[in-house]
């Protein structure tokens, strides 16, 4: 029996599709072992066995092709994208916990690979930083450098956690400050501290920015994503926070902060394109792409939480079906008439 | 050659594995041992076969009548013998029967007595009519008879005849050669075409890869003193589409919805264009086309060949490699294979494919939808893929079709570039097909129920009427007995109860229905005497003389039958056992 | 006098609303029942009476009042899971043996022109008239087998509907996803 036409096929697959999502992560996350310590590549190994072993017995219950489901490589990227959003110390089997809940709830317990309504990493980290409040917000900051080997035996939890590492983000740092200060701290005073804020001569979180937009430029070109949803993120996150910081700028931090901090490039090119959980026409994106940009602003300047774009995601992960359905694209010949686009 | 071109969206870039069958010149096939002519071989009704087993025919001959206007009819590939008119396997996927005349050749391949004539003296009706007994249909691959598709709209001025030599499936070349080989002959036809319809531009689109061609095209046109445009349209898959090339030669999108008439467009191939020419000016009828031999072959080729030749005689042409394993007719991106190999080449077979697990290596298994999108950026349709997978898969029909299933040109694309390696086109397939069984089965339905209906008011109607007459009758006899009784009774006789009087009436016409019915069932008797004699006739014979054994077995199997039933118990089981 | 006129105001909006939905029942009322047209709708029309009703439309009504959706053998699996969902009822195996398609062949050496079998079709589909031969229209023949039993001389015998080229569908891919070879585990 052979299989149907077309027989010529282009040599593509989901492994190859999820293999340079990977790929496209590597500058961001070598700019993060750079600046923060190699810990994170530990995390990142942690993840990914975690979500090895969650997923293989998440088949092995279900019945489904071991080799064919666990080489398609998205158990991966989840993996590494939940141990990219968890503070990079954070302890081993917070990280853990967070891939198997992803892997088993968020993906599988929905249906598995293609099925899942809510993006698996954000799911954990929402989950997470629920549970967790403490430890999901102690994130070094940058300008200590332990070595690996004390690094490591924090994250196994063989040493305490010691005072210095339980510094803050870049944003969580802001809003303290601007909320102690209830006014009377100024945001370009605050951004003079460099140890917290960097800038873009020194070493700050803004070069692993810097990597994710080279990597997610990188799966434009490849045309595994397209411009829709991460213009319209980047655009209405400038665009309210511009608004904002125009407005009064000794309250809010300027566009180019908030773009540069927290998961704002992770989220615009990794977590908002996945297309199992966004919209797919290109209007849906456009809106799906707008909106999680805004709610991460809201939810990170106005709300309790560090940061703000794991939930503008699952919060447009749950409108995506609806934009999907009020979105379709008009097919061919159903356009109005000679309105052709001339090259 | 200052046109803007237009673009369509979507579309795929496979390898175009042209030029394997582009070394050599077009070759004419030798006569095969036996043709096989299909009688349907374009859209629309199926021919009736005007030949019976036994007829001598010769090269050209009429041997399928064209059946109502969308029709085309069908003709001896050469001279000789029909052996008969029978059931043969189709070169469709489906692998099922239908009507061939198979012809036996005498190797004479003495034609009929042609007539050419000079279209120009004909009427538009008489050429479209030369073209429907000629069997000219469209050779891109629809074969829809061409000559209906020459009549301009009435509303609609023709502004566009679109001439289709883009050629846009990897491996064929047909069409690339009839068109460097015989370009005036070509653009000739496409003179016959422009004059029934009378276009504002006549356009013929080539894919840029084809530049030999494109000149030999351009040539022509001049030698013959045209004022065609022949255009060079970008490679993509499928800009050979009619709607595609339509769209980048013109900028209009016609929709499954609309003719391409009633955008005053219309879509014409080459080769057909050629054979509309040899039809009217040779007198020739469609016995033949240019078929690319390719794939896993030694020697790629295209041959000139006669309709109804076994596909595997004409691979053999080519020597396939030792592992082919089966036989693609068309593309790779549309094609299918062939249920076996002996099928005839037919007018829709452009190009055959020798398969094999190296050429096109087996799929992967399929992995679920990830949604990522590219087989709708892939469509040059604009439609989504995905979602009316989605709802296939579920057999949500109505679904499909709101996201639009029967725009769908089955072209490939989705499946192309599809990560996850989903057989799409077989789903969108199979939905339509299963739309139409039940649009077919609602029709049925509907008409079902439309005629019990009406039989139902038929029968009350008719149980009325009945009722009124007998009712009649009856008052008329009790009228008459009242009448009669008045008179005996002015005669002073002794007066009936009125009772009496009407209770006689109705007698004297159910007696008369009475004989009808005993009629009747003395007939019905009598048919079931003959019947049951019939049957009778087809008792066990040679129960005679059996061996003990036997006659055990046989008992046996009475008494199952007796058992179950089969056997009327009054036939004794043992009765034959002495 | 609060609690009163929270009453008053509760009481009036029940007033209005009750008033609105009374108006909306009498302006926008159903005629007939839709339910029954769309049970009718899927069955097959065959008026074969398989299902113990005098046709379609009864036992259509039947199955608007609770009659069991699994007794039209002519719609088969496919007919009851349609019933299944537009009542939101369970979907039952059916009642009798799914045949495929059929139409009616008359024997014409055997027929004996009885008009028996005419007056038994329900759609009107054999023509004939007394002591001349009868013959099936066959696009017209329902299958439904309600001629065979009249028949004086068994002459009628019903016929599988072959699949020919232009009723051919295309299959339901193979949907390879759960053939999983569980030894992989290792």
């Amino acid at each position: 029996m052979f299989a149907p036409a077309p027989f010529l096929l282009k040599d593509t697959s989901v492994s190859q599709v999820m293999t340079q999502v990977c790929i496209a992560l590597v500058p961001g996350i070598a700019a993060y072992a750079w600046l923060v310590g190699p810990a994170i590549l530990v995390q990142l190994v942690i993840a990914s066995l975690a979500a090895l072993i969650a997923e293989t017995a998440m088949l092995h219950i279900q019945k489904k092709p071991l080799a064919m489901f666990l080489s398609d490589g998205s158990a991966i990227v989840t993996a590494w994208l939940i141990a990219l959003t968890f503070p990079p110390l954070a302890p081993w089997w917070l990280v853990a916990t967070g891939t198997v809940f992803a892997i088993v709830v968020a993906k599988h317990l929905y249906g598995g690979l293609g099925q899942n309504p809510f993006n698996p990493a954000m799911v954990a980290f929402a989950i997470c930083i629920v549970s967790f409040p403490a430890l999901m917000s102690q994130w070094p900051s940058v300008g200590l450098q332990l070595p690996l080997v004390d690094q490591l035996n924090v994250i196994l939890g063989l040493a305490p956690r010691v005072d210095a590492l339980s510094g803050a983000t870049p944003l969580d740092a802001m809003k303290t400050a601007l909320k102690l200060g209830e006014g009377s701290q100024d945001v370009a005073a605050l951004l003079a501290n460099q140890d917290i804020y960097g800038n873009f001569a020194g070493r700050g979180w803004e070069w692993v920015a810097f990597g994710y937009l080279i990597g997610g430029l990188w799966m434009w070109q490849r045309k595994l994503i397209t411009w829709h949803v991460p213009l319209a993120f980047i655009a209405s996150l400038v665009a309210i926070s511009g608004a904002l910081w125009l407005l009064n700028p000794a309250q809010f931090a300027s566009p180019l902060f908030h773009l540069l901090s927290g998961g704002a490039m992770l989220g615009a090119f990794f977590i908002a394109t996945d297309p199992v959980s966004g919209c797919t026409t290109p209007r849906g994106k456009l809106i799906f792409g707008a909106g999680a940009g805004l709610l991460a602003y809201i939810i990170r300047v106005f709300g309790g939480y560090p940061d703000g774009v794991a939930f503008a995601v699952l919060l447009m992960n749950l409108c995506a079906p609806v934009i999907d359905l009020l979105t379709q694209p008009k097919i061919f010949g159903m356009k109005d008439a000679g309105k052709g686009d001339r090259p | 050659m200052l046109m803007n071109l237009f673009k369509f969206k979507g579309g795929v870039k496979p390898p175009t594995n042209k030029t394997q069958s582009l070394g050599l010149p077009i070759a004419m096939a030798p006569m095969p041992s036996r043709l096989v002519v299909p009688l349907h071989q374009s859209i629309g009704g199926t021919p009736r076969p005007v030949v019976e087993a036994g007829d001598k025919v010769l090269k050209g001959q009429l041997i399928g009548e064209a059946d109502g206007w969308i029709s085309a009819a069908v003709h001896a590939p050469t001279s000789g013998t029909v052996v008969e008119v029978a059931m043969h396997v189709q070169p469709h996927p489906s692998g099922l029967d239908a009507m061939c005349v198979v012809i036996e050749p005498d190797g004479k391949d003495e034609w009929i007595v042609r007539e050419p004539v000079d279209y120009k003296s004909l009427t538009p009706e008489q050429v479209r009519e030369r073209l429907q007994q000629a069997g000219v249909v469209g050779l891109g691959g629809a074969v829809f008879p061409t000559h209906g598709k020459l009549t301009a709209s009435k509303t609609v001025p023709m502004e566009e005849m679109v001439v289709n030599g883009a050629e846009c499936e990897p491996f064929i070349t047909c069409d690339d050669l009839l068109m460097r080989e015989r370009a005036e002959e070509v653009v000739r036809g496409i003179g016959i075409f422009r004059d029934l319809l009378q276009p504002k531009k006549v356009l013929i689109g080539i894919e840029d890869n084809k530049p030999e061609a494109a000149a030999a095209m351009r040539a022509a046109v001049e030698a013959v003193g045209e004022d065609f445009e022949v255009i060079q349209v970008p490679t993509l898959y499928p800009a050979g589409g009619a709607k595609q090339l339509i769209r980048v030669l013109t900028g209009k999108e016609v929709p499954a919805s609309k003719r391409s008439t009633d955008l005053g467009v219309q879509c014409f191939n080459v080769a057909t264009a050629y054979t509309a020419w040899r039809a009217i000016a040779h007198g020739e009828p469609v016995v033949s086309r240019l078929v690319t031999i390719t794939g896993n072959v030694h020697e790629p080729r295209n041959y000139e060949v006669l309709i109804g030749t076994p596909m595997d005689e004409l691979l053999k042409l080519a020597t396939p490699h030792p592992d082919t394993d089966g036989i693609v007719m068309g593309g790779p991106m549309m094609g299918f294979l062939v249920p076996q190999p002996d099928v005839p080449v037919v007018k829709a077979t452009n190009c055959l494919i020798a398969h094999s697990d190296r050429l096109f290596p087996p799929k992967a298994p399929e992995m679920p939808c990830i949604r990522c999108g590219s087989c709708a950026q892939a469509c040059p349709h604009e439609l989504q893929p995905f979602e009316m997978y989605w709802f296939s898969r579920a057999k949500n029909f109505g679904k499909t079709q709101e996201y639009h299933i029967f725009d769908c040109i089955e072209c490939g694309c989705c499946s192309f570039v599809c990560p996850s390696r989903i057989p799409l086109v077989q789903y969108f397939r199979f939905a339509k097909s299963e739309i139409w069984a039940r649009e077919r089965e609602k029709n049925a339905a509907d008409q079902a129920k439309e005629r019990f209906e009406f039989k139902q008011y038929r029968e009350e109607r008719e149980k009325a009427e009945k009722a009124e007459k007998l009712a009649k009758a009856a008052a008329a006899q009790a009228a008459k007995k009242a009448a009669e009784a008045a008179a005996a009774a002015a005669a002073g006789e002794v007066p009936a109860p009125a009772a009496e009087a009407s209770s006689p009436a109705p007698v004297a016409a159910p007696s008369a229905a009475d004989a009808e019915k005993a009629a009747k069932l003395a007939t019905i008797q009598a048919a079931m005497e003959r019947a049951k004699a019939q049957r009778e006739a087809a008792q066990p014979k040679n129960t005679e003389h059996l061996t003990p054994e036997q006659q055990r077995a046989a008992e046996e199997i009475e008494s199952r039958r007796a058992t179950a039933g089969l056997v009327p118990p009054e036939t004794p089981v043992n009765e034959k056992s002495e | 006098m609060d609690i009163l006129l929270a009453i008053a105001i509760m009481a009036l909006g029940a007033v209005v609303l009750g008033a609105a939905l009374g108006f909306a029942s009498i302006k926008f009322k159903v005629e007939g029942d839709p339910l029954i047209e769309k049970i009718e709708a899927i069955l097959p029309q065959t008026q074969c009476g398989q299902c113990g009703y005098p046709g379609c439309k009864p036992y259509a009504e039947a199955i608007a009042n609770g009659e069991e959706i699994n007794k039209c053998p002519p719609g088969g699996t496919e007919g009851v899971q349609r019933l299944a969902d537009l009542l939101g009822r369970e979907v039952k195996p059916l009642d009798a043996e799914e045949k495929p398609k059929q139409v009616a062949i008359i024997d014409e050496n055997t027929c004996i022109g009885c008009t028996l079998c005419i007056q038994a079709c329900p759609v009107d589909a054999i023509i004939g008239a007394a002591k001349q031969m009868h013959v099936i229209i066959g696009q017209q023949c329902t299958g439904c087998e309600l001629c065979l039993p009249p028949c004086p001389v068994e002459c009628i015998h019903m016929e599988v509907i072959a699949e020919n080229i232009d009723s051919w569908k295309w299959k339901y891919p193979v949907v390879e996803i759960k053939a999983a070879p569980i030894k992989e585990a290792a």
